[in-house]
């Protein structure tokens, strides 16, 4: 496999872009910048599939394409079905000698969003992993239904507020926890399963390579802060990543073949929960006396989960 | 500064108007259509500058989005370490690098979203928002100096 030097920033910015801007994300989302990383961190040639999401609508808005590659988009929910039946075609045709080049080294690699990843799309994801194809599925999670004017998913977290679990005199926003899609994925015996954030370039960009190179099904749950729904001026996007990976709420972490955990980041100075929903007008009313203690209760969550990735880490579980 | 020949269309946006670019209506297009990106053959593009490659008219490179933006980055080369971190992190793939040297923005694709003034790490910063029809000779000239730390006192 063709990798790019990602020593420094300096060598990764040689790299020449395969996803081209005009696209109508919103201005300072996060998901170009996921998908850009991507592309610049191989030369080789990548067959890409996206489900229906913010993504897909705004980087194929007819009659333009914002994708220098191979890309389809078919329904909400598979676009893993979709990369895999590609990935199957490929191989078949290779081994019947039926490529124009074939010895050309090809990726598959599959978009979605949190809504079309823990939800919609889960049975298809599910279906796709177990199967054992050769492709990575990178879930880009902005915690909602962006697309659709922010409607609650499984990964919004407890205590923010969206269009369907709105905050007010008898509600606090969402009660239910976050689903924790990483361990899922690694339980169905995936061999490189990760969660990565933007603004950790490097260790994005190591990660990204190693599900690209390791052979099997690879599942990336990335950090996507979404300026509309989490209520942040455009121009935060980085800094906002920053509180998330350095309160714990996203830690960074790979697990390799379903048991060996690596966490790859650890905060220097950790901050708390609070700091980080401060910075954002989806966490606004828990700084109301009467849900203070929501607060605390996710505090205490972010902790427990910190120490079991360091229990597993230690013991290789 | 600005004045790069970088870009592969002079004309965004327009090329298709001018061409008498036939689009078909929604309910034209017949299912399994195909965009292509380019022109001809697209092998080994991930090795091609954006100006050695042929875009084809559907190409999001020969649009613009520069109607979206109110406050445009003014690059000043003379501050810039060629850090890259605006490059990494451009959500609209408008910073253009070449041989690891910023050299300008791209105002077609640029949305005017800030991201690059936030991580510029210069002091003071190689790129700050103005005015969308400010001069960029007057934008330059009233660049900020560089500002001295704040020395701790020695009692605290």
């Amino acid at each position: 496999m063709a990798i790019t030097s990602i020593k420094n920033l300096k060598e990764f910015s040689t790299n020449n872009d395969r996803f081209e801007g005009a696209h109508t994300l919103c201005p300072g989302c996060a998901h170009s910048m996921i998908v850009r990383e991507l592309m610049n961190c191989t030369d080789d040639n990548l067959v890409v599939a996206a489900n229906t999401g913010c993504l897909e609508v705004s980087t194929a808005v007819y009659p333009f394409t914002s994708w220098d590659t191979s890309w389809i988009h078919i329904g909400f929910e598979n676009a893993a079905t979709a990369v895999t039946g590609a990935e199957v075609m490929h191989k078949v045709r290779k081994k019947k000698g039926r490529l124009k080049d074939n010895d050309a080294p090809v990726k598959f690699v599959a978009f979605g969003g949190d809504g079309s990843t823990f939800d919609i799309g889960f049975q298809w994801l599910s279906g796709a992993m177990e199967r054992g194809h050769d492709f990575t599925y990178i879930c880009l999670d902005n915690e909602n239904y962006a697309n659709t004017g922010g409607q609650r998913s499984s990964a919004t977290p407890v205590g923010a507020t969206t269009s369907t679990s709105v905050a007010g005199t008898h509600s606090y926003g969402k009660k239910e926890k976050k689903k924790d899609i990483v361990s899922i994925m690694a339980a169905h015996g995936a061999p490189y399963v990760a969660q990565l954030a933007p603004n950790k370039w490097k260790i994005m960009a190591k990660g990204f390579q190693k599900a690209l190179e390791t052979e099997g099904p690879c599942f990336i749950n990335t950090v996507s802060p979404c300026c509309t729904e989490w209520k942040f001026d455009p121009k935060d996007t980085i800094g906002i990543t920053d509180l998330s990976t350095d309160s714990l709420m996203f830690p960074i972490y790979e697990i390799i073949d379903g048991h060996e955990l690596n966490i790859l980041y650890r905060p220097k100075n950790v901050i708390s929960v609070e700091e980080y929903m401060a910075s954002q007008g989806r966490y606004k009313h828990l700084f109301k006396p009467q849900y203070r203690h929501i607060i605390e209760q996710v505090q205490k969550d972010v902790d427990a989960k910190w120490d079991l990735l360091q229990r597993r880490e230690e013991a290789r579980i | 500064m600005q004045d790069l020949k970088l870009l592969a269309n002079d004309n965004r946006g327009r090329s298709q108007l001018e061409a008498g670019f036939d689009l078909l209506g929604w309910d034209e297009v017949t299912q399994g259509s195909v965009l292509p990106s380019f022109d001809g053959d697209a092998t080994g593009i991930a090795n091609m500058k954006a100006e050695e490659r042929t875009y084809s008219g559907y190409n999001s490179y020969t649009a613009t989005v520069a109607s979206w933006r109110v406050i445009k980055p003014v690059f000043n080369r003379d501050i810039c370490i060629d850090c890259q971190n605006c490059w990494v992190w451009c959500p609209d793939s408008s910073i253009l690098s070449r041989d690891k040297q910023m050299l300008g923005i791209d105002y077609d694709h640029c949305k005017g979203c800030e991201v690059c003034v936030e991580v510029c790490p210069t002091n003071p910063k190689s790129l700050l928002m103005f005015n969308e029809h400010a001069d960029l000779e007057e934008s330059l000239a009233s660049w900020p100096e560089k500002k001295k730390k704040e020395k701790k006192s020695e009692e605290a």
